[in-house]
Order: structure tokens, then sequence, then C-alpha cells
């Protein structure tokens, strides 16, 4: 072992005299801050899962760095008719195993998705409203709808394309989840091939040399779980890991002057908000208003966005690593509006818009934030609190670790409520939908609006957008549905979260919106 | 002496049906697992698929006595978050905190042991009161903040500021290799690099306390009658100290190092968090935060057992390090 070590020590300083980019420097090693919890494409849809199988597998459709779509295992799509969408497949393309990639793949691969047993977070988000899967040719599929369906080629950047020969077996789904934990099935199209995974230490691919597309750098990629980020930080600074994702906010500005060390920085899709409870009366939170709930009044909710100082925040508390909120979604992203200011603090008029409202001394209301789920989540609500307070309106928070914020949030035990949302789909359809559409299960509409706003003008503009095929008509239609939630504050932007990774010198990435680490995006600087 | 061994494993049986009722109820009240894994985006009609998938829409009770029927042919359910057997999870992440509480108990034997009996046997010498001070830091400095500081020096700063000096790895476990299905790392020398730093960490506040241990028993026995004999028989400092001390003061360490174990294993999880160890401990912490019920019930039985079973071991072995202590009057 020592001797295969000094070995490799004395391959390290030849290579590293001779060639730009040696053997030995074609290894990455990337440290994550949480390890997926399975590597079954299907089983878990979540982002730390998502991203290792984007490196196995690819979708038909792809997102660019700023999540606009990009072709991939399909090169063209168009809508057909207002339920049917064609996808033309891409020719010559090979699974790790060698097999050809067809549309039999892709309606195999579909139809597992609502196969897969136990899947705590199912893929049928992206597969539900596909009724009928038409195979033209062994390079055109057709997907057939219920309803329009305008967002289906966002959807299929969610279902990664596995191999039907590989992954077939006698289970309903064929390769089962535990299968394909261990690698058995896991075939893909993507840059890179399994090697081995085991849990909790590490996970290695290697590169797909028959890749289709352009070729990574790196001959292996091991990622590393190092969930603690002070380890994380630490591991890249003695390079132990060369490459690592969501470096904590305190240590930036040291990483940021330590020569050895380069950042990649991107603004994400994730908008940190207030939610404020706008149907019961009493509202929980708020105890001596004599059991009228103020924040029914939109003078209310407007002086307390008025009162909020979103700059100071994102200069002093988040180091400068987020960007001040008008919305939901960062423009230029689809469904944004161009012209959209950030409120400026101003203590006054919220005093006076209060004193409007009938509270001109204010009242008391708590604050709940969960604790460790967003970057700086309650020292933010703890400066909220000041800033509210500086206002007259007395606010005290609430901090609890995320699975007791959430139950708590589920049953509306808080008038006001810090919490952040992805918008995965990187157009405005889906925080619209979510956050601010009034709450109605059968239709998956304000499924995370749990201060119940309820605007109908601003729904029936969001459903018309979601059966409009027309890009521009939807975009026209989403801008005016933001705009309509925006001016009547019923929900409380605060900042974009700006992700960030951390490299040791001599690595570029290119940061992304949907805030994934992918391996075969960094590369050795020119 | 088997009655005793029986006896001991219904208590394991009683701890153990409590203590995973408790967890049941526990979990429950703090909140919905599935709140925690599915996709904020997921419909109503994929949410309430899971929780009854999981099932979770059965009462409580319900719930538990389902537990209870599967786990008592030794089924104790998937994890929800991964999805394979939490027994399995569990299985395959001991072996790495087994070794790591072995190593650093070991550590922790062969340093303090020593240097709590020089301190016993010299305890107004400079040394020994060096010795105290030392052991005092070593079990009131946080572990967190040790094990960071231990990685800043031998990871990060001594190898940048002295060329030439070896960097040890700051996390993760080296290369394993197989032995009767185990993987395990201490028989490579990447291996053994990877558990210095986690296994220092944990042997600076267990080898303390042995420390301390070692000294106050090496001051009580040292007065005893039969250490007074031997000197007058005029055997050699070397022989008194090495047999008739060291065997006396044996006991108390003996319990305690076997105790000490037993909590290393159980709940290294500080320090395998700050050193990525993929050992038990983060596995417990993980699925505490994400609700995953079954591998947290799963691993507090299998904790119960162990702690038990450790408990027996220590008690046997007390009775043949002390011949006066009978099993069957410990067990009654």
């Amino acid at each position: 072992m020592i001797c295969r070590k000094a070995g490799a020590a004395l391959a390290l300083a030849l290579s590293l005299a001779a060639a730009p980019l040696p053997l030995a420097a074609q290894e990455l090693k990337v440290g994550l801050s949480t390890e997926p919890s399975s590597l079954d494409p299907q089983y878990h849809n979540l982002s730390p899962n998502n991203q290792i199988a984007l490196h196995l597998f690819e979708a038909l459709v792809a997102q660019d760095p700023a999540q606009n779509l990009q072709p991939a295992l399909a090169v063209s799509w168009k809508a057909i008719d207002d339920t049917t969408w064609e996808f033309k497949l891409r020719e010559g393309v090979t699974f790790h195993d060698g097999s050809p990639f067809t549309a039999e793949d892709v309606v195999f691969t579909i139809d597992r998705a609502a196969k897969v047993p136990n899947a705590p977070s199912p893929f049928t988000q992206f597969t539900k409203q596909i009724v009928g899967i038409d195979v033209v040719d062994p390079m055109t599929v057709r997907l057939r709808t219920a309803a329009p369906a305008p967002l289906l080629p966002v959807d299929m950047t969610g279902i990664r394309i596995m191999s039907k020969k590989a992954a077939s077996g006698p289970a309903p789904e064929g390769k089962t989840t535990e299968q394909l934990n261990r690698g058995e099935g896991l075939v893909g199209t993507g840059p890179f091939k399994f090697v081995e995974w085991s849990r909790g230490n590490q996970l290695v691919l290697e590169r797909n040399d028959a890749y289709w597309g352009p070729k990574p750098a790196w001959k292996k990629v091991i990622f590393r779980p190092l969930p603690n980020a002070a380890t994380r930080v630490a591991g890249l600074l003695s390079g132990d890991v060369d490459f690592i994702e969501n470096p904590p906010t305190v240590d930036l500005p040291k990483l940021a002057s330590n020569e050895r060390v380069t950042l990649a920085r991107a603004l994400s899709n994730r908008v940190i908000y207030i939610h404020l409870d706008q149907f019961a009366e009493p509202t929980p939170g708020i105890p001596d208003t004599n059991g009228k709930n103020p924040l029914k009044d939109k003078n209310v909710r407007h002086a307390l966005s008025l009162a909020l100082d979103r700059t100071a925040i994102v200069q002093r508390i988040m180091e400068g690593f987020a960007v001040p909120a008008a919305d939901l979604l960062p423009s230029p992203m689809f469904g944004t509006r161009k012209d959209t200011p950030v409120e400026k603090v101003d203590v006054a008029r919220a005093k006076k818009l209060l004193a409007d409202a009938g509270y001109p001394n204010g009242f008391s209301i708590t604050l709940g934030t969960p604790n460790g789920r967003y970057i700086n989540d309650a020292k933010v609500a703890e400066t909220i609190a000041a800033l509210w307070t500086r206002a007259g309106v007395k606010t005290q928070i609430e901090a609890s670790a995320p699975p007791v914020f959430f139950k708590n949030r589920d049953e509306h035990k808080y008038s006001a409520y810090l919490a952040g949302w992805g918008a995965t789909t990187g157009e405005m359809s889906d925080p619209l939908r979510a956050l601010v559409a009034t709450p109605n299960r059968e239709r998956g509409m304000g499924g995370t609006n749990k201060g119940r706003y309820s605007n109908p003008a601003v729904d029936a503009k969001l459903v018309e957008a979601m059966r409009t095929v027309d890009d521009e008509k939807r975009r026209t239609l989403l801008q005016e549905a933001s705009k309509l939630a925006m001016d009547d504050y019923g929900i409380l932007p605060l900042h974009f979260e700006v992700s960030v990774w951390a490299m040791k010198k001599g690595l570029t990435y290119t940061g992304r919106a949907d805030q994934y680490t992918l391996a075969y995006l960094v590369a050795p600087a020119q | 002496m088997l009655v005793f061994i029986i006896r001991r494993l219904m208590q394991a049986v009683v701890v153990m049906v409590v203590m995973s009722a408790l967890v049941f109820g526990g979990i429950y009240l703090v909140g919905n697992p599935v709140t925690m894994l599915i996709s904020d985006q997921a419909s109503e009609a994929e949410r309430l698929a899971v929780i009854r998938d999981l099932g979770l829409d059965q009462p409580v009770w319900q719930q538990y006595l389902t537990f209870v029927g599967k786990a008592v042919v030794g089924e104790f359910g998937k994890s929800f978050r991964a999805g394979e057997p939490a027994m399995q999870l569990i299985f395959q992440h001991m072996p790495a905190t087994i070794e790591l509480a072995l190593v650093a108990m070991l550590l922790a034997v062969l340093v303090g042991v020593p240097l709590g009996m020089y301190a016993g046997l010299r305890p107004d010498s400079l040394r020994a009161r060096g010795i105290m001070t030392v052991s005092i830091l070593g079990f009131s400095l946080p572990t967190f903040w040790v094990g960071l500081m231990l990685i800043m020096l031998f990871a990060v700063a001594l190898p940048e500021w002295i060329p030439g000096w070896p960097r040890l790895p700051s996390s993760g476990r080296g290369p394993t290799v197989d032995i009767l299905g185990l993987k395990l790392s201490i028989f490579t020398a990447q291996g053994w690099l990877h558990l210095l730093l986690p296994a220092a960490t944990l042997a600076l506040a267990k080898g303390a306390l042995i420390i301390r241990l070692t000294r106050a028993a090496t001051r009580e026995v040292l007065p005893m009658d039969y250490v007074k004999f031997a000197r007058a028989k005029g055997l050699s400092e070397r022989r008194i100290v090495g047999v008739h001390v060291l065997k006396n003061i044996a006991i108390p360490i003996a319990t305690v190092t076997g105790l000490e174990l037993g909590q290393v294993i159980a709940f290294a999880v500080v320090t395998e968090t700050i050193f990525s160890w993929p050992g038990m401990g983060k596995l417990l912490i993980d699925s505490i935060l994400l609700l995953d019920r079954p591998v947290v019930v799963a691993y507090l039985v299998v904790i119960v057992f162990f702690l038990v079973m450790l408990n027996l071991v220590v008690d046997i072995l007390y009775s043949v390090l002390d011949p006066r202590v009978r099993l069957e009057a410990q067990g009654r």
C-alpha cells in the first residue's frame, strides 16, 4: 500500500511536470452537503438525488444553467395540437451497456414512474397528466394528455430515461430500488457510468467514453457526503476534496480571499418569503387585537413589507450572497416582469399605514421560522422581528427544527412564517400555483399557500395561463398574475438565495439556478 | 450463570418494548415524515398515496402493533428515506462505528492507564500535576471543537507550515477490505490514516476519564495492607506495581471502559458528523432529522440489545477479575 502510494506520488510529480492535464489529475473529488437517498432515478424526487441521476442518465429535455430548455435525448419537440406533444429522439445514442436508445426506452421509463413502490416523493408529479404514449417510429414519440399541458416539455426534464433492456425485471417496476442502489440495471446514456456506492462514504463514477455530447474532463469522479459545513470547508482547504457545494456563508469572505480557492456563484430559483395568515379570525399568533386579524387588511401587509430592510438583510446577514426580491422568481426567468423595483424601507410610511388601518399602536405577532432548512433562516427571522418591532409591530420569533416547523405550518399554527420556495421548473407558474393560488386540493392549487391568501383575479389568470400552449400568451398571463399578487401584498418576497460552490484554484464551474452540482460541468481552467 | 444470562436477556426485551413504544409515540408527535420527504410540488393525491404506501394513514397504536408483529420475526421495516430494510442499513454502517470505537478506546486505555498510574504513584511530582491538568482539559473541551481543531492542525495548518509534514485526511473512511463479509478499514494503511483523527478526538475525552479513574484507584490501593506486605517482603517495585496494584485497579477500569465503549459505539454522533465518518451515529442523526422512524426504532433496538450484552460481558469479566463477586447475587 505504502509502495503504491509512493508510486502514485511519483507518477503525480512526473505528470505535473509533463502534460497540461495529466492522467492523475483526471480525478475529481466532490464534497456534497447531502448524499442521495437512493440511486434509483425514479424513487425520490429531491435535488441531491436528481443531481446524481443527471450524471448517469439523461432526460428528453435538459435545462441550461439559467433553466432554459435544451435538447438532450430529444432533438426537438412540438405541440401537434392542444393535447399532444411530439418528441423527435436523438439518433445514434447508446446506453452504457452498448444497446441503442429508442422510443421503447421512453415508454418503459414513463410507465415505470408510477410503479415504484413506497417512493417518498414520486415522479408521477411529472407524468401524471400523460394519458397515452404513441410510438410513431423508433425515433418519434407522441405524448397525449387529458387537458392542455403547456409545461410537458419542462416536466420531461424531470424524467431521466432508463434502459428498458437493463432495467426490466420480474417486479412490476422492473429493477427494484434496492437493486438499482447496488448498481444492477443502473444503466443510462449519461456522461458517467456507475462504479460503486457505499452509502455514507462515497459514490464513484467513471467517464462514459461513448457519450454523444461533450466529454467530461474527468476520468473518475468521487462524491463524498460531507454534511457538516465546517468539515466540507476543511476538506477543500486540506485537499481531501477538490470541489464543494454550499460552503457556509460565514466562511465566504475568508474563502474569497484565499488564493488557493475559486468560488462560483449563481442566482438561484429559490425565493425566501414571508407568508401571512389571511384567513383565520382570530389568527393564532396575534393576541392583542380583540380577535381581529389585521393581516386581512392590505394596508397592514403593505406596512409590514415597507418595514423590511431587504438590502440590509442581504448585506449583513447573507454576506451579500443573496439578491433582494420583489417577485417570486428572479428576472429574466420565464413569466417574470422586467421592472420590479424592490420595495425601499420606509418606517414612517409603514407606521402611517398601520394607523390608517386602525392600529396606531401596532400589535403583537409571532413569526414562525425553520431553524436550519434555508441559509441563515433563523438569523434572517430575528432581523425581521427587529425591523417589524421598529415599525410598531412587536414581533417575537418561534424557531423550530424543520420537521416541527413544517408540521406547525401545515396545521396553520403561524400567523406569519418565513420559508423558501425553489421553482424547479424555472418558470412563474410554479411559485404562483404553489404559494398564492387559492388552496384547492383536487386541482393541485395553493399546496403551500398556508397563509391561505385568495384572490380570484390571480386564480383566473393563472388557470388561463396553465392551459395556454402558446409561449408568448402564457408569458403575458403569468406576468399579469404575479403583478396582481405582488401589488396585493399577498405574500412578501424577501430575497433570492445565491448558490455558491467552492473549488481549488485551477477549476471552473458555471453556477446553476437549480443549485445542482454537476461534475461534468466542472472544467480545468484554460 | 445461565439463569443470570437469561434474566438479563428478559430485561433487554422489556427495555426494547418500552423504548420502541416511546420512540414511536415521540416521532408521531414531532411531525409527519411525509412532509419532510415529499417534494413541495407534489399534488394532494400523490401525498395521500405516499402516506398510504408508508402505512402512516393508520392510527398510531395500530402502526405500532403492526411493527411489533413484524419485529417479532425480525423484520423491522424499510427506511422511509432509503427504501432499504432498516436493519440492513444499520448493519452496513455498524463496522465503521465499531472499528472507530474500538480503536478510540484502545488508544484511551493504552495512554490513560500508564499515565494515570504514574500520577497515582507520584501524586506530588510536577509531571503528575501536568498530566492531571491536561486530563481536565481532555474531558472539559467539547468534542466538536476538539475535532475541528485537530482537522485544522493536522490536515490543513501543519502540512502548510512545515514542508514535508504528512497530511492526515480530514474526513471519511479509508479503503476497506472484506473480512467475513464485513467491510473493515483497519487492515489498510490508508484506513489507519483516516482513523487517526476521529479516534484521537474520541480518545481524548475517554482517556482523560481513564487517567483520573486510574489515579484514584491507584491511590486507594497503595496504602492497602497487601501492598505494604509486598513491600515488606522485599518484592521489586516493578512487581508490586505491575502485578499487585494493576490487578486490583483493573476492576473499576474494566467496568468503566466497557460502559464507555458502549457509549462511544451508541453515541459517537458528534465525532462521526464532524469527520463524516460513515457510521451508525450519522445514520441515526440523518434519520431523526427526516423522521425516518423505521431506522430510528431499529437502531435503538440494536443499541439497547448491544448495551445490555455489553453490561453482561462487563459483569462476567468482573467476576473473572474479582473471584469474590458472584454473578447470581447480582442478577437477583
